[in-house]
């Protein structure tokens, strides 16, 4: 196994900003050096094979969700992973549970990445009074104990999947903004910009065609880094009784285990495993990218 | 700058964000469904007369500005608001149950940084040996584990099943200890939250001083350290950990708000009587007031730790004054 760069160590815990990384990478040959590490492989072949699940969760799972047989029963042939205090299969339940986390991952990183794209650029490109002013909000937006102010808002204005990926979503995008700000501190004094520049592009173009594109790797980077968090997040709002009451996911499952530690630990073993999995699998096709992306600061 | 001057700037820089965070609660009560009269009257049927009265008498009638102009003075001078499911002041509930976490939390502090700085140092002696890939794989899985899953798997495996630690609480209310066998009894349980609740931060820990003694280790002081003669276990420990900490010591600072969600799954799972047990007791009595007041609380207390983590800062690297 690689080790991975100190950058990727650190991104996996929120609220720590990432250090710039140098501008320009090489691109070519991603996939080449992705393919030699062997642990970005198996996160990249969890990843896949938890996309699949959640796109097919109805047509892979063995019971409906309202299939209920006896409670409590214990792994076995019918069950394999056994039913849970109202009888419902949970080996069924972990493949439905798939897609919130599915849909939360998705969705929340991508409202947060379009936040942090566009308060990182305009901080960066700008700089000044403009930058100055976004930083600070940035900065508040970071210091705030981001998990207890999902559970106030939670709390207070209801659970469903979308309000909870809504939530993550403006939660988390100050990461990203520091980091793009990072990237574009450093290229807009680059000549390719100077160049576009002194060609008469507009600010707009400047930002969106000539600078934005090649700030992207590391945003992908952490992006692909936040999907585990925001999983995470989710299972742990779902775990306190704040999941959507409508929808079955690995959060409430354990939730829902809590209460029957003593007769049945598969309640809780299988969802968790699998927000295990998930999670696990997700941090190192990151980190696995990571490296791939800056050939340099690989393993030392 | 001197030292003083720093932290002066900082303590200035810290206003703003504590305002910034009475303001967003301030908003979402306001954001709220239902008005605040609403706890208090509750079911009951009461007259027009009667609630407007009320709101009058809660300042409601005002002005926005006005009421936050108030919120924030009320909040200043330590009122957090009144939880009405509990009629009780929200900072005694919240005092009542601090010194539970604060055990929970020092402990796990005093544990990650012993263990996460042990194993970043015997780590970092030789990359990518087996035992630093060993060390490597164990923080990956620690940094993906769910903490409540890994604090319901340690309950049903080594609580439940092989019986060496209490499932839940923090003390034996059959036994009623005192004296010594009272902190042992505390001790017995605080083992295993306080483990889960330290995993992801060893593993954090342990991540920065194994990246941060590397870069170290290869300056030119401590070959010089290594030519005087020095021991390997001097020259690790007392030398390069010296400068290798800096890093370590603001990271682990500023990462209060991971510990604080950490805490609240982690008292949950093990029914700790704290403020994160609180915060579920809150969330399923529906005690709004109460959670917007702590999170004030926890707001505060994770500002006032980014100042520490400032002040600790400067005092370890002095250069950081002079930027």
């Amino acid at each position: 196994m690689r080790s991975s760069t100190p950058a990727s160590a650190i991104s996996s815990v929120p609220a720590v900003p990432e250090p710039a990384a140098p501008a320009r990478r090489p691109r070519f040959g991603l996939w080449r050096r992705f393919r030699r590490n062997r642990a970005a492989l198996f996160g990249l072949a969890v990843t896949t094979a938890f996309v699949i699940v959640g796109v097919f969760a109805p047509l892979l799972a063995p019971y409906g969700q309202l299939d209920m047989a006896a409670s409590f029963q214990p792994p076995g042939r019918e069950h394999v992973f056994g039913t849970d205090s109202l009888g419902t299969d949970v080996f069924s339940n972990v493949i439905y549970g798939t897609r919130v986390s599915l849909l939360v991952g998705l969705f929340s990183v991508l409202t947060s990445t379009a936040i942090g794209i566009t308060i990182g650029a305009a901080a960066g490109f700008f700089s000044g009074r403009v930058d100055t002013l976004l930083m600070r909000l940035t900065e508040m937006f970071q210091v705030l104990p981001q998990f207890f102010l999902a559970i106030v808002i939670v709390a207070i204005f209801g659970a469903s999947v979308w309000s909870i990926i809504l939530i993550i979503g403006v939660l988390n995008w100050p990461a990203t903004a520091r980091l793009l700000r990072a990237e574009f501190l450093a290229l807009r004094e680059r000549e390719f910009v100077e160049a576009a520049r002194a060609l008469g592009m507009s600010n707009f173009d400047l930002i969106v065609r000539e600078i934005l594109p090649n700030a992207l790797p590391p945003i992908i980077v952490n992006a692909t880094l936040q999907v585990s968090g925001a999983i995470l997040l989710e299972a742990s709002l779902s775990f306190l009784g704040l999941g959507d009451p409508n929808a079955m996911s690995w959060g409430i499952m354990l939730h829902n285990a809590q209460d029957f530690f003593n007769r049945a630990w598969w309640m809780a073993a299988f969802p968790g495993f699998a927000l295990f999995l998930t999670t696990l699998g997700v941090n190192l096709m990151g980190d696995g990218l990571n490296d791939a992306l800056n050939p340099k600061t690989q393993s030392r | 700058m001197s030292l003083g001057g720093y932290l002066l700037k900082r303590v200035f820089y810290s206003i703003p964000l504590m305002l910034g965070a009475i303001t967003i609660i301030f908003a979402l009560i306001h954001a709220a469904p239902g008005e605040p009269t609403d706890y208090i009257i509750g079911d009951a049927s009461v007259s027009q007369e009667f609630i407007d009265r009320l709101r009058a008498e809660m300042g409601l009638d005002r002005p926005l500005w006005v009421q936050l102009g108030k919120y924030v003075l009320e909040v200043m001078s330590g009122n957090f608001g009144f939880s009405y499911v509990r009629n009780t002041p929200v900072i005694a509930l919240i005092l009542d149950r601090l010194p539970a976490t604060l055990l929970l939390m020092v402990t796990q502090y005093v544990v990650s940084v012993a263990l996460g700085i042990y194993l970043g140092v015997i780590s970092a002696r030789r990359p990518n040996s087996l035992l630093d890939r060993g060390i490597t794989v164990f923080s990956l899985a620690a940094f993906a584990i769910p903490l409540f899953w890994l604090g319901q798997m340690l309950i049903l495996t080594v609580a439940y099943q092989l019986d060496w630690f209490p499932i839940q609480g923090m003390v034996n209310i059959r036994q009623g200890y005192t004296g010594f066998a009272h902190v042992l009894d505390v001790a017995h349980h605080l083992f295993l939250p306080a483990l889960t609740l330290a995993l992801p931060n060893i593993a954090l820990i342990l991540r920065l001083t194994r990246s941060s003694m590397i870069e170290v280790i290869g300056q030119e002081y401590i070959k010089v350290a290594r030519a005087k003669g020095l021991s390997e276990r001097s020259v690790l420990f007392k030398h390069a950990l010296r400068n290798a900490l800096i890093p370590v010591v603001t990271v682990v600072s500023l990462n209060l708000p991971t510990l604080i969600a950490g805490a609240v799954l982690t008292e949950t799972v093990f029914a700790w009587p704290g403020l994160g047990r609180l915060t579920f007791d809150a969330i399923h009595a529906r005690d709004y007031p109460l959670l917007m007041g702590m999170f004030i609380f926890i707001s505060l207390v994770v500002i006032l730790g980014n100042l520490i983590a400032d002040l600790l800062y400067a005092l370890l690297d002095p250069r950081i004054r002079y930027q």
